[in-house]
């Protein structure tokens, strides 16, 4: 992105965070609509592991969001002169969206039985999931944007913007995935460890020091 | 967008973007590699478990065959 991409006539260098905020974004949006999917499929099939994929995928968009922030201000302050606008839709929307997800772990860490945590978890993620197209397609009619667009970005531009910004999309989701299935293998070994524990606790004292409560899904 | 700052100085706002970038990434990575060590360790933990039962109930096994004088 920094030797084939080209420089942008308006912007100059500082044009190139496009190439991770944007990606980022769109992966963040994309993992909050898929945890509501994922929990969509757990309460119709009351599998635990769709819960647990609704949590992971809920979990890295948070991370993500946070770097979309981050990022973004850093472009805001590079071309505006500003590390944050409130005036501006797009990033006040996708403020509160980050807000809102901010408090799905507490949600899910108050509730105790966790059978009750999933279905809770999964209603909130459904709700918040349909919430989140809704705002943005309301943000993207609104009129008189400061904010630029990703797609009048990349197609108004050369073809090397284009495919640029296209192989940075696909890396960006291709690593969500991956940190998806990472954090996945991580939480099954754990479940599996912690079913273990409860086994051999029934003849010795090995399973009386269990691990803390957590707000991951319980298998 | 009109740029509030010349070119040049925005070298160092791109190379913060994509260092943090990095550093979500690469943070998530080491939280994970913490986590997985400790999995490991539990690992280790229930297989030494494991091995004192086994032996504890291969001596119980040895004292039950050995004739009664």
């Amino acid at each position: 992105m920094f030797f084939y991409a080209p420089t942008d006539a308006d912007q100059g260098v500082i044009q190139k965070i496009f190439y991770v905020h944007v990606p980022m974004a769109i992966v963040a949006l994309c993992g909050f609509v898929a945890g509501a999917v994922c929990a969509v499929m757990h309460l119709r099939t009351r599998d635990r592991r769709w819960d647990m994929r609704s949590y992971v995928a809920i979990h890295l968009s948070i991370v993500l969001a946070v770097g979309v922030l981050l990022t973004g201000s850093i472009w805001a302050r590079a071309s505006w002169g500003h590390w944050w606008v409130w005036d501006e839709p797009m990033l006040v929307v996708f403020l509160i969206v980050f807000l809102l997800y901010a408090t799905y772990q507490p949600l899910r860490f108050s509730i105790e039985d966790p059978e009750k945590q999933s279905r809770y978890a999964s209603v909130f993620a459904i709700t918040a999931g349909a919430f989140v197209p809704l705002c943005f397609g309301a943000v993207r009619m609104a009129q008189n944007l400061t904010h630029p667009q990703a797609g009048t970005m990349t197609t108004s531009g050369p073809g090397s913007v284009t495919v640029t910004f296209l192989v940075s999309l696909t890396g960006m989701a291709l690593l969500f995935v991956t940190l998806c299935k990472y954090e996945m293998a991580s939480k099954n070994a754990t479940m599996k460890l912690r079913s273990l524990r409860r086994r051999l606790a029934g003849d010795d004292d090995f399973g009386a020091a269990t691990g803390a409560r957590s707000a991951a899904p319980q298998l | 967008m009109t740029g509030a700052l010349p070119i040049a100085a925005g070298d160092g706002y791109v190379a913060a973007a994509y260092l943090i970038f990095l550093f979500l990434v690469l943070s998530y990575l080491a939280i994970m590699a913490v986590k997985l060590g400790r999995i490991e360790r539990e690992v280790v933990e229930i297989a030494d478990a494991v091995d004192r039962r086994a032996d504890a109930a291969e001596a119980v096994s040895q004292r039950t065959k050995e004739p009664v004088a």
